[in-house]
Formats: structure tokens, sequence, C-alpha cells
């Protein structure tokens, strides 16, 4: 029986005992002169029998699918030959992989040696014991969890508190999910980053203005001494990510506010749609947009600007030389990109501030953008800061954009005329295809993560104090 | 639309009492609002005097707070809502095309049913109107309106202390009179008030009663309320609406003494409303 399949059995179980637990609760309600006199309604003594069926079981199999492994390859370790017993872990792991192959008929025993025959035979029996026990097993909790689910159904029995428990339960755990991933995110990328600060100093790092990350294959390689300071590559973060802010914010902001306040009826169900709908172009096409539309634009007109200031003698404008791949063209896509965000959440805050500010400020003699300066705006003005953070977090960790339109050359520069790259970038180039992961060059992806994490939690934690501080309460 | 345009021309009536009068401040003639094709008010006359308190009274649904709004053109900001007629602000007519509704509601104030300060200090709050209206040069000229206003509010000995902090932590009480403060900094001609005490407390609606008592001697002031012990304390004159018509006007003592109209002695003896 597959997992499919077994998962199926399980559902359908539990769609039986919902009804056979309905039945029983309508038939025990008879004598006691029907379901008003039950301590709740049938449909709670259906649902907690269900529960009874289901969750069991579901443990059950989850259990099952952690420990199995684990359980089975320390079963078969007993087996092996002494001399392999005293293998280092790393070539333990290589042996119990082979011996894994040749359980499930690949290569063949050749290669081990024929003292590994019993461990190959123990593994294909526990292997086989396992996925038949299983389902026999799950079904057997199943039913014992109808069993006794079916009989918690009784008149005085009130079944609603226990199904408010589990829903209290499944809602929490499904809340900690998101918790404990994002701790597992954070102490997987901290253990990295401390392996590679091991490697290259931590001040090197943080401030180091070179940005180089080859390391030699031989030791007389030319040019290959990796560096790795992150300088050049915060700068262009921020770069291309102010260039991106000073776009969106105006419009985006500008926007919302004829949204809410000016648009009618009609115009707004037009506007807002498609603004989303930018909301909704994958980055990838932004990306190829900027490298293929814009960043050739902004070249031609830079190149133009030049031979006009050379002919006209304007020497600063004659020496004007902007890259293929620029700055400024990602961060002018990228700004694009994030109007729907300031946008769309701007507009629900200014759509949330009371009719009644308004209908005071208006009743005083004010017009609607003094209105809309003086009462709404700052009224309005915690939910905007927060919608231009989430906007900037995106600027920051955006990278589609920026590999394809600032290029991969870590410039220290802040002109937005020239190829800058950013952390996202550097992360992606470095782990794309076959590495090895005990390199410096690797493990420089996780730091530059962490430090990528560590200024967007510095941004969350100030523009939360700012907020906080000049908020203006209106409830 | 038809439908309800015939049942105006139908429903002729006229208004029971002294709608009228030879020297007035505001005067409202044949005005009709529409809610899109929903009539809420029905050609309505009425003159309001200078430095007179007139309590507008009825059951809830009767336009009189629609009746209201249309003094100051408060409901140009319904989108849907469509005003006929005339009202005249001493012999200028509101709703002319000329008339700057800015200015309008700078000589036309109005404080609402929920106290609504804004979210910024008790100081803003009354200077706000001042500001954009431009009624003062400098600092020391604000800082005296603002004290002014509060003093004549009787706000001022309990928020002096404290008058940099938020209007928003202040009693519902205060800030309705701090409500007031705002819209007599402007130093309006008419103050509109839309049920000002509904959501105050016995004591609190006594100081605004009083207030509105005292500042009757300067201002032309409309009250739309629910409690006819109050229009009997607080007004000279008082208006009774029924579903959208003007049923009787006259002298406060005559309403609730003598009441002419059938529906208005109904209405003050508790048996519609």
């Amino acid at each position: 029986m597959t997992l499919s399949t077994l998962f199926i059995a399980v559902l359908m179980g539990t769609v039986v005992s919902y009804y056979i637990g309905r039945g029983r609760s309508h038939s025990i309600a008879k004598p006691v002169g029907g379901v008003r006199n039950l301590a709740t309604l049938p449909s709670y003594y259906a649902t907690l029998m269900s529960l009874w069926a289901l969750l069991p079981a579901l443990l059950l199999v989850f259990l099952w699918l952690v420990m199995d492994g684990s359980i089975i390859s320390g079963l078969v370790r007993s087996e092996l030959p002494l001399e392999a017993k005293q293998l280092n872990p790393d070539s333990l792991g290589l042996l119990m992989n082979q011996i894994g192959n040749l359980a499930e008929g690949v290569g063949t025993l050749d290669a081990l040696g024929a003292e590994y025959k019993p461990a190959v035979d123990r593994l294909i029996h526990l292997n086989s014991i396992s996925a038949t026990a299983m389902p026999v097993l799950v079904m057997l909790v199943m039913l014992i969890g109808m069993i006794l689910g079916f009989r918690t159904i009784k008149a005085d029995n009130n079944a609603r508190y226990a199904v408010e428990r589990v829903f209290n339960a499944v809602l929490f755990i499904s809340s900690s999910i998101a918790v404990l991933t994002t701790f597992g995110i954070i102490f997987s990328v901290l253990f990295e980053s401390i392996n590679f600060f091991q490697k290259v100093p931590f001040m090197d790092f943080v401030f180091g203005t070179h940005w180089s990350p080859q390391i030699a294959l031989r030791a007389d390689q030319v040019g290959a001494s990796g560096s790795f300071g992150v300088i050049p590559l915060i700068v262009g973060t921020l770069l291309i990510s102010l260039i991106a802010l000073t776009i969106a914010v105006p419009v985006g902001l500008m926007s919302a506010i004829y949204l809410a306040e000016y648009a009618s009826r009609r115009v707004r169900g037009v506007i807002k749609p498609a603004l989303e709908i930018l909301a909704g172009i994958p980055t990838v096409v932004y990306g190829f947009f900027a490298a293929l539309t814009v960043a050739p634009a902004i070249r031609e007109y830079g190149d133009g600007l030049r031979d006009w200031g050379a002919e006209n003698g304007i020497g600063w404008l004659a020496t004007l030389n902007v890259s293929s791949e620029s700055a400024l063209a990602a961060g002018l896509v990228m700004g694009i990109m994030i109007i729907p965000f300031v946008s769309s959440l701007s507009d629900d805050v200014i759509n949330a501030v009371p009719q009644s500010l308004r209908d005071g400020s208006f009743g005083l003699g004010a017009t609607k953008s003094e209105t809309i300066k003086k009462v709404i705006f700052p009224a309005a003005l915690p939910g905007i800061v927060g919608g231009v953070l989430l906007a900037a977090s995106r600027a920051i960790g955006e990278t589609m954009i920026v590999v394809m339109a600032a290029g991969l050359a870590a410039n220290l520069t802040v002109n937005p005329l020239e190829a800058v790259t950013t952390v996202t970038v550097q992360i992606v180039t470095l782990l794309v295809g076959d590495q090895e992961f005990d390199s410096a060059k690797t493990l420089a992806a996780f730091a530059l993560g962490l430090f990528l994490f560590v200024i967007t939690l510095a941004l969350n934690i100030i523009a939360l104090r700012v907020v906080k501080k000049y908020r203006e309460q209106y409830d | 639309m038809a439908e309800n345009s015939k049942q105006t021309m139908n429903d002729t009536y006229e208004t029971t009492g002294i709608p009228l009068l030879k020297d007035s401040k505001l005067s409202v003639r044949n005005v009709d609002v529409f809610y899109g094709d929903k009539q809420a008010i029905f050609d309505v006359n009425l003159d309001i005097g200078k430095n007179q308190v007139i309590s507008m009274i009825g059951p809830s649904g009767c336009g009189k707070s629609t009746f209201l709004r249309c003094l100051n053109r408060m409901n140009d900001t319904i989108d849907i809502c469509n005003v006929t007629g005339e009202i005249k602000l001493e012999d200028q007519n509101i709703y002319d095309r000329s008339i700057d509704v800015v200015e309008l509601r700078a000589r036309v104030g109005m404080v609402f049913q929920k106290p609504n300060p804004f979210p910024k200090s008790i100081y803003e709050n009354v200077a706000y109107g001042a500001r954009i209206h431009g009624l003062t040069d400098n600092k020391l000229e604000l800082d005296e309106l603002v004290e002014s206003s509060l003093k004549r509010c009787g706000l001022w000995k309990e928020v002096k202390e404290r008058l940099l902090e938020p209007a928003t932590g202040l009693s519902g009480g205060q800030q309705q009179r701090l409500c007031i403060a705002r819209a007599i900094a402007v130093n309006p001609e008419v103050i509109l008030m839309d049920e000002p005490c509904s959501a105050l407390d016995p004591i609190a609606t006594a100081t605004v009663e009083e207030l509105i008592h005292e500042l009757s001697q300067n201002f032309t002031i409309c009250i739309v309320t629910h409690s006819m012990q109050q229009a009997a304390r607080v007004s000279q004159r008082t208006a009774y609406f029924h579903l959208g018509k003007l049923i009787e006007v006259n002298d406060t003592s005559v309403v609730f003494t003598n009441p002419k109209h059938q529906l208005t002695e109904e209405y003050i003896t508790g048996r519609i409303g």
C-alpha cells in the first residue's frame, strides 16, 4: 500500500466516523427527548469522533516517516563487519549509501565485498516489514481511535469543549510552524556564517572595500586571491534600492491619495486593478524589460548627451560615460515594480481613516488638499510607513532585475550610471552551479544572507520605533 | 425618480406655525434633497433668526440631520446627494455657482454628533481653522486666539497645562467642547450642531448646553437633537420634521405647550418617535 492510498484510506475513515458519530448522537438523543437535551449538537459529537479517528493515525504516520529511516539504518549498522564499524562518520555514511543502493537493486555486491551481504539482506528485510507494518498499524490505531471516539458520545458529555481545544491546538501548531521555520533558517544561515568567519576575518568582511570571491585552485594562480569586502555590495544594494524608492514612494503615495480621495468610483474600478496587475508581473519579465529596453535606452540617451556636450564644449558632459548595465536602469524598473506595494497599502490605510475626521476638517472650511495634508496623511502615516518599508525590503531583497540589468561588477561607486552589483546577486552567483560547501567562496553566500537579514531587521526595528513615536492615534 | 417626484407634487403641504421671519440670518426656500433617486427632504421653507438658537426635532430618519448639512453644504461630500431650491445666508444663495464653499464653511461652522478631534494636540486642534484661513499673523496672535476660544468654551482651565498633549486623551465631554472651540476659533456667523450631546453623559451634556446658551449671544445656532428637554432648554424656536417634511415651526414654548399640528403633538407627547 503506497503512502497516498494510505492517506486516502485515513481520510475516508475520518468521513465515515463523522457520519457514524452523527448517527450515534441522534440515536442517543431519542431516549432523552431529542437533540435539545444533549449536552451539545450532534455535529460536535461527530467532529470529535472523526478527530479521534484522524489525529492519532496521522501522528503515527508522521512519526513513522520521521523515525523509520534512522531506526532501520541503526539496525543494519549492527550487522556490519567489525572493521566497517570503526570507520569515521563520513566514510560510514558513504558505506550506508552504497548498501542502500544495493538494497534497491542498483549496482552489484562485487564492489563492496561478500562480507556486506548480511547487511544488505537485513536492510531489504526490514524495509519490507516496515512497508507492510505501517498501513496495518495505522489502520489499527485509527480503529481504536474510532472506538474511543464513539464512546465519548454520551448525552451529558459536552463534546464542544474538546473540539474547541483541538482547534485551538491546530491553530497554535500552524502558527508555530512559520515561527519555527524562521528560526531554522536563521540558525542554518548563522552556523554556515560562523564557518565562513573562521576562514575570513569578520572585520575584513564588514569593512572591506573590495569584493572578488575567487579562490585560487593552484597556489601560483594569478589574480585569484579571494577578497570578501562587503562594502561595494552594500553600497550597490542601497544605491539601487534608493533609486527604486525615489520612484515608487512619491508615485505610489500620490496614486493612493488620488484613488482614495479624488477618483470617482468608476475611475477607481479601472485604475486599482490595473495597478495590481503590475504586482503580478513576474520579476524576470521586469528583468528583461530592464536589460533589453530601459538600460540600452539610458545608454543611448547618455551617449547622445555626451556627443552634444563634446560639440558644445561642455567639458563634464563630454566625459559622460554610461555603462550598458547601470544601477539607474535596474533601480528605475524596480521602482515601477514596487509602486503597487506602496499604493495599495497606502490606499487601504487612507481609506481606514474615519470619515468623521474628514467631515470635521471640511466643516472648518478646509479644502480637500488641506484636509489630506493636515489630517488624513498624519493619521495614516504609520500605515504608509509600513507600506514603504515593505517596498524597501522588497527592493533590497530583489534579485532578478538586478542580475539582468545592473551587472555583476562589484564597483564601489555611487554613480547611478555605472554597473554595480548587490548582495542578492552575489549570493546567486556564488551558489549557482556545482559548488564545494567548505570553501570560503560558497560559505560567503551565507554570510551575505545573514548580513542582509540583519540589515532588513534593523530597518524594520527603526521604522517601528519611528512610527510609534510619531503616530497620531485616531481611535 | 419619476414616481418620487410625482409624490412630491401630490403631497403638497403647508408648514404650521411661523416658518418665516422678517429679520433672518439664513432663509431656506423650497429646498428638496435627493439621495440618488430617493427624496429625503420635501419642499422646506424656513427662516433662521440672527443670534437665535433653533432646534430641529423629529423621529429618526426624518431628515433633520440632512437638512442641517445643507446649510453649510456638507452634503457636497456625498456624491449621490443633490440639493435643489434656495438657501440664502444674508441675501447670498449659498448654492450659487460663484460661492466658495471653503469660505461658506468658515462662516457656517459645524459640530458633529460624535466628538471628532483631529489626532493632534489640543492646541493644534483649535489652531487648525485659523491656520488654514490665515486668521492670525504670528504665533502670539494664534496663542491668544486659542486661549480665548478655549476660554469661551470653559475648557481653558481644564487644559491649559496640557495644550500640547493629544486631544484624543480628553474625556468625551471635553472633546466635544474642544470641537466647539475649534469651530468658534474660525469666528463663524452660524454654528450647526448635529446632536452634539448624544454621545455625552448628563453632566457633560449640561456643560455643553450652558455653553450653547452663552454662545447664542454672538452666534446663530442650529441644533439637531433627539432630546425634547434639550430643545426646550436651549432654543428659542423649534422646528419639527416628519418624514422629510417640515411640519411645524414656532417659538419653543408654543411648540411644547400648545402644538398646532397633530403630528407634532403626537411626537412631543411620546406617541411617535
